[in-house]
């Protein structure tokens, strides 16, 4: 459906994911579940995997969602949105939005067989990801999305490897939209959503979550460190459209990475005594590598 | 109609007369010639569903699972390993109550690998809140199928028919295929009870704490129980509108004057009565009490027929490693305690990966039971294959 640039960049504030829930404060899953749901409206279905997001909003009998909700398991939120899909093609049903979301160990390593198959067979879901960057629901182990240096309850050193790119790799399927967003810009991602659900096909959406508790940083510092992750050249935004790259947010003035790791107590001993040790040198490679690939 | 056909076809048919809407399925010997027909039904245009081509057989439960939570009649078919990976969906389905039905194409499970026949696939499965039918023949197979849709859509459970890989799934023998007219009127349309639907939102697979687990736990173990009517229902309202008897709970042979019987499910039963037979010529009475139901048990059926009987074999093509005889186990117990003592059940494992049964071990069982109870033994054993380092 198309829709016009006013109706793409109003903030949608619909309550279908209502408050009450019980996310730590300053969760940036939180906050990204409830942009996307206002943004794809009531005629919505939401296939959630099993993690924080579920278990946050999911009691019995107190959900916190006032759209279809269905859980079932880890690893198969986008198996089961297929089915969805597959049984309002069969019925006649629809139009309606199905969305699969999960967290980035659902995505990424249990969840990601699921999600290249959904992906492939061309199904009519939009995925969406919420990364915190590791397992926050069973307590903080690593994801194959823990950055480079983080100290995970299993990479208690420090990660030693770098980030999986799963936008990539869901663009790779030839899927006809890719996007990556952030919990700090309402605008942009409610916008990236209701683009997405313009588009017939299979959709992902990558959206970096920060998580206090695991990250190691107060609450009311999320919204800052999304800005540094955007601005640091961390977490690139863009939106891939039909395998293009398009719409790369230009980053206005470029912050060293130091920035983004001081605040976030993960990566507290990457610096010694106010030092940063080589890792950091390491990263800031990793992020002018995404300034110079995505040209940000 | 009266066909020659292979088991699997007969499935197939009989499955596509259901008119489910979503079939998912992953390739896995030797379950891949239902679902290869099932997919040239919809090709040809003969069957109006999606054909949901996935990446494994936890993804083809996982879409099936969400067809289904969608209002769709849904259906999957496996074999082994396929049914191992699909295990944590299976429990999921049963959990949700959402009316699926699967075949099983009984097969023995790895290490080591075996394509071959037995039943330790859905053996392993058995508590996970499916209800499991036992096909003897393909012409059973195929009606059970039909009996299988209603009875998961009345009582709200998933349906799994079982039936012995090759030795059925791939065996030629003539099949009564029904009309679908017949099956239409047998099968109403399916009316899904819990649905995501965004005219009406609720929430589906919400998590339970120890608050309420314990409850919806009680309630699919009482839903489980009470399927035996619906179970029994369904397949007397099958033998009323297609005139013959095909599933049900238990069925016995030759039962009434038998001194020793055997207990059994499965294609095996068909050598079973042959035997039966020639040892009846002889003078020897044996019966047969052959499980339909595996899951829900049919301990009220087999106590009730065999509380008279004290000297009893069960044979079975699975085995509970460390325990013995899974089937022998249920047997047992479904005798009030007081009485076990003077009755004499028999365990004997057989088939396991595709061993044959030749009628000649089935005689030297029951021959050797006639004599002396059995706690458990291995039917068949290569004795030369196995070496005193071995155990």
């Amino acid at each position: 459906m198309e829709q016009s640039a006013e109706e793409l960049n109003k903030i949608e504030k619909k309550d279908l994911f209502t408050s009450g829930h019980r996310a730590c404060g300053g969760c940036g899953q939180a906050l990204a579940a409830r942009l996307v749901a206002d943004a794809s409206g009531e005629n919505t279905i939401a296939c959630v995997a099993t993690g924080c997001l579920e278990v946050f909003s999911s009691p019995y009998p107190d959900p916190s969602w006032r759209i279809p909700f269905l859980h079932s398991l880890f690893e198969n939120a986008a198996a089961v949105a297929s089915g969805v899909e597959a049984a309002y093609k069969a019925l006649n049903k629809g139009p309606v939005n199905i969305i699969a979301q999960g967290g980035d160990g659902s995505t990424a390593d249990i969840g990601f067989q699921c999600i290249s198959g959904m992906f492939e067979r061309g199904h009519n879901v939009l995925y969406v990801c919420y990364d915190n960057e590791a397992y926050m629901n069973t307590g903080v182990q690593r994801s194959s999305f823990t950055p480079l240096g983080a100290r995970t309850s299993t990479t208690p050193m420090g990660n030693k490897t770098r980030k999986k790119n799963m936008p990539l790799l869901a663009a790779d399927h030839g899927i006809p939209y890719v996007a990556t967003a952030t919990v700090d810009d309402f605008r942009d991602l409610q916008r990236k959503v209701k683009t997405a659900l313009s588009i017939e096909g299979p959709k992902y959406i990558h959206i970096l979550a920060p998580c206090p508790l695991g990250w190691g940083h107060h609450g009311e510092l999320s919204v800052q460190i999304c800005r540094l992750a955007k601005d640091t050249g961390i977490f690139p935004i863009y939106e891939i459209i039909h395998g293009k790259v398009s719409n790369v947010r230009k980053i206005p003035v470029k912050v060293p990475v130091e920035e983004y790791l001081k605040l976030q107590g993960r990566f507290k001993h990457l610096f010694k005594k106010g030092q940063p040790t080589p890792e950091v040198a390491e990263i800031q490679e990793i992020a002018n590598q995404n300034i110079e690939r995505f040209n940000l | 109609m009266l066909k020659q056909i292979e088991g699997s076809r007969a499935v197939a048919e009989c499955v596509a007369m259901c008119r489910p809407n979503v079939i998912s399925a992953y390739p896995i010997t030797p379950q891949t010639h239902i679902v290869e027909d099932l997919a040239m039904i919809i090709g040809q245009g003969k069957l109006d569903a999606e054909f949901i081509n996935v990446e494994s057989e936890f993804a083809a439960g996982s879409v099936v699972l969400g067809a289904s939570a969608a209002g769709a009649r849904a259906y999957s078919a496996t074999s082994s390993q396929g049914l191992l990976l699909m295990c944590e969906v299976i429990y999921c389905i049963a959990g949700m109550r959402l009316p699926i039905v699967l075949t099983c194409a009984n097969r023995a499970i790895s290490a080591p690998l075996s394509i071959w026949n037995d039943q330790q696939d859905s053996m392993a499965l058995r508590d996970a809140g499916w209800i499991q039918l036992h096909a003897e023949d393909n012409q059973e197979a195929a009606d059970l199928h039909i009996q299988a849709f209603k009875i998961a859509e009345q009582t709200s459970l998933p349906v799994m028919v079982c039936m012995d890989g090759f030795i059925l799934t791939h065996a030629y023998e003539p099949v009564d295929i029904p009309e679908p007219k017949e099956v239409d009127h047998f099968l109403p349309p399916f009316t899904p009870k819990n649905i995501v639907d965004p005219r009406s939102p609720k929430g589906i697979g919400l998590f339970a704490d120890p608050r309420f687990y314990l409850e919806t736990r009680y309630i699919l173990h009482r839903a489980m129980e009470k399927s035996e009517e619906t179970i029994k229902a369904v397949s007397a309202d099958f033998a009323k509108t297609f005139g013959r008897n095909s599933g049900g709970f238990i069925k016995t042979y030759k039962l009434e004057n038998a001194d020793l019987v055997i207990v059994s499910m499965g294609s095996v039963v068909g050598t079973i009565k042959e035997l039966i037979d020639r040892m009846e010529e002889e003078g020897k009475k044996v019966g047969l009490v052959q499980i339909c139901s595996y899951r829900p048990f049919p301990r009220h059926e087999i106590y009730n027929v065999l509380k008279d009987k004290m000297n009893i074999v069960v044979l079975e093509k699975s085995v509970s490693l460390g325990r013995g005889g899974i089937l022998a186990s249920d047997v047992r117990w479904s005798f009030p305690r007081a009485e076990k003592k003077d009755r004499n059940i028999s365990s004997f494992i057989a088939g396991l990966g595709g061993r044959n049964i030749p009628m000649d071990d089935l005689r030297y069982m029951v021959e050797k039971v006639e004599k002396e109870p059995v706690e458990l033994e291995f039917l068949g054993l290569k004795k030369e294959l196995i070496s005193e380092k071995d155990l």
